[in-house]
């Protein structure tokens, strides 16, 4: 039987280890995974290489990581929202490196890591300081700079119901980077509002199938 | 010399915004332009996030905390709207298959490069967001923006000296003082505001301007 369900948050990200790349999901505060980055914070790895669109603000999700010094790189295309203060300070510290990517640059990298391909070429940053030293190409007389992939060794997800096959749905704008990166993790960890029973969520409108989904956990009400 | 005000210069963009149209309003002072689209114009507006079909801000106490807009403001659904990831998202920009993008500018080049992502400040963490994919993707770029910094610096300039946003990419520039088109000729002023003669609005931009024809 399959039964993806876990019951603790530390059952959950067990196995986080100092060094691994981890994506987390969310856009604004938006379909971010607080409960996991929170278990993730307990676990005190060092090294992380952080895959996210923003920075986290004040002291919420990864911003707490950056504060305790947690992190080696961010991999991100918008770090510095209103209250990313942790972010700041470290990149004047020079603490912490950054790897800016175009927003749709970053989601088709990871959509390609994912999907078993290795790169591709956009014409996203043609031509800006973001293609220095990337390769690039004229096709059909437009100019494209080549990307390579994105994975990770873990991905933590927000979803709003699942099911113990894995299968999840969203809600609304908190899908937004969620479905790309659990498909691009060897391990991918989703915080659901609801469990539901299998066969409870329509086949039509299931938008991550539970393929992609390793580990299973109901956020705690507290956080809802 | 007399400048538009920043509601007024929205008003005139969405008079160019058609039925049918789906736009992206980048964030700042492009998303007043959706307070002035006509309401006769039924116009699909989409948020980079993985929206199509956003409504206006929802009442207070209505707010669904996961359904935001770009700039991070809680907004609503219309009939007919629809979520999507951030790479379908992406892809529906990179694809041409956004009709406008509406966007701010610190410059704007003679040749329509568009410079709006980073002053390159030292210590100071740039930030790029969408603005890239959708300088390149949009099927036409109109900039909303002051004719001018407040020192009266120009800001449509024969090259942008600010890091680039995207090569080529603006087709019209929407300012406090004209409507301007970025043409194979050069920029073309569409229209003057009521007040401002060609000389004057010359004197405050750094590229040449063709005349009114």
């Amino acid at each position: 039987m399959i039964n993806k369900i876990v019951t603790s948050m530390a059952q959950a990200v067990a196995g986080i280890k100092d060094g691994d790349t981890v994506m987390v999901g969310g856009f604004g505060n938006s379909g971010i995974p607080y409960q996991l980055v929170a278990a993730l914070h307990q676990l005190q790895v060092r090294d992380l290489v952080i895959i996210s669109n923003n920075a986290g603000v004040r002291e919420e999700g990864i911003s707490a990581l950056l504060r305790d010094r947690m992190v080696r790189k961010l991999i991100c295309s918008y770090p510095r929202s209103a209250g990313s203060i942790w972010f700041e300070r470290l990149y004047e510290e020079k603490a912490i490196e950054l790897e800016l990517l175009p927003q749709g640059t970053l989601s088709e990298r990871m959509r390609a890591g994912g999907a078993g391909i290795g790169g591709f070429f956009t014409r996203a940053g043609f031509g800006t300081a973001l293609a220095e030293g990337k390769e690039t190409r004229i096709i059909d007389g437009q100019g494209y700079v080549l990307e390579n992939a994105l994975k990770a060794d873990v991905a933590l997800i927000k979803a709003e119901r699942g099911d113990r096959w894995g299968n999840l749905t969203y809600n609304t704008a908190g899908r937004n980077f969620n479905p790309v990166m659990a498909t691009a993790a060897t391990l991918t960890l989703v915080e659901v509002d609801f469990i539901v029973d299998l066969g409870d969520l329509d086949p039509e409108s299931i938008v991550t199938p539970g393929i992609f989904v390793d580990r299973l956990i109901q956020t705690t009400a507290d956080n809802l | 010399m007399k400048l538009l005000k920043i509601e007024d210069i929205a008003r005139r963009l969405a008079q160019d915004i058609p039925d049918g149209a789906y736009v992206n309003l980048g964030i700042g002072m492009p998303t007043m332009v959706a307070n002035y689209v006509s309401p006769d114009r039924e116009v699909v507006y989409h948020s980079e996030n993985g929206i199509l079909g956003v409504g206006p801000a929802p009442a207070p106490g209505q707010e669904n905390s996961y359904l935001i807009n770009a700039s991070k403001q809680s907004v609503t659904l219309l009939q007919g709207g629809s979520y999507f990831d951030n790479a379908q998202s992406f892809g529906m920009m990179r694809g041409g298959h956004i009709d406008i993008a509406v966007l701010g500018a610190y410059q704007v080049s003679a040749a329509g490069d568009l410079a709006n992502w980073s002053t390159d400040q030292e210590h100071f963490p740039p930030a790029v967001g969408g603005a890239m994919d959708l300088a390149v993707g949009a099927k036409q770029v109109f900039v909303l923006m002051r004719h001018t910094m407040t020192n009266q610096a120009p800001k449509i300039l024969p090259t942008c000296n600010y890091p680039l946003t995207g090569a080529g990419v603006v087709t019209r520039i929407y300012t406090d003082l004209a409507v301007i088109h970025v043409t194979e000729r050069g920029l073309q002023v569409h229209e003057l505001h009521p007040g401002n003669s060609f000389a004057e609005v010359q004197a405050l931009t750094g590229a040449t301007l063709l005349p009114p024809l």
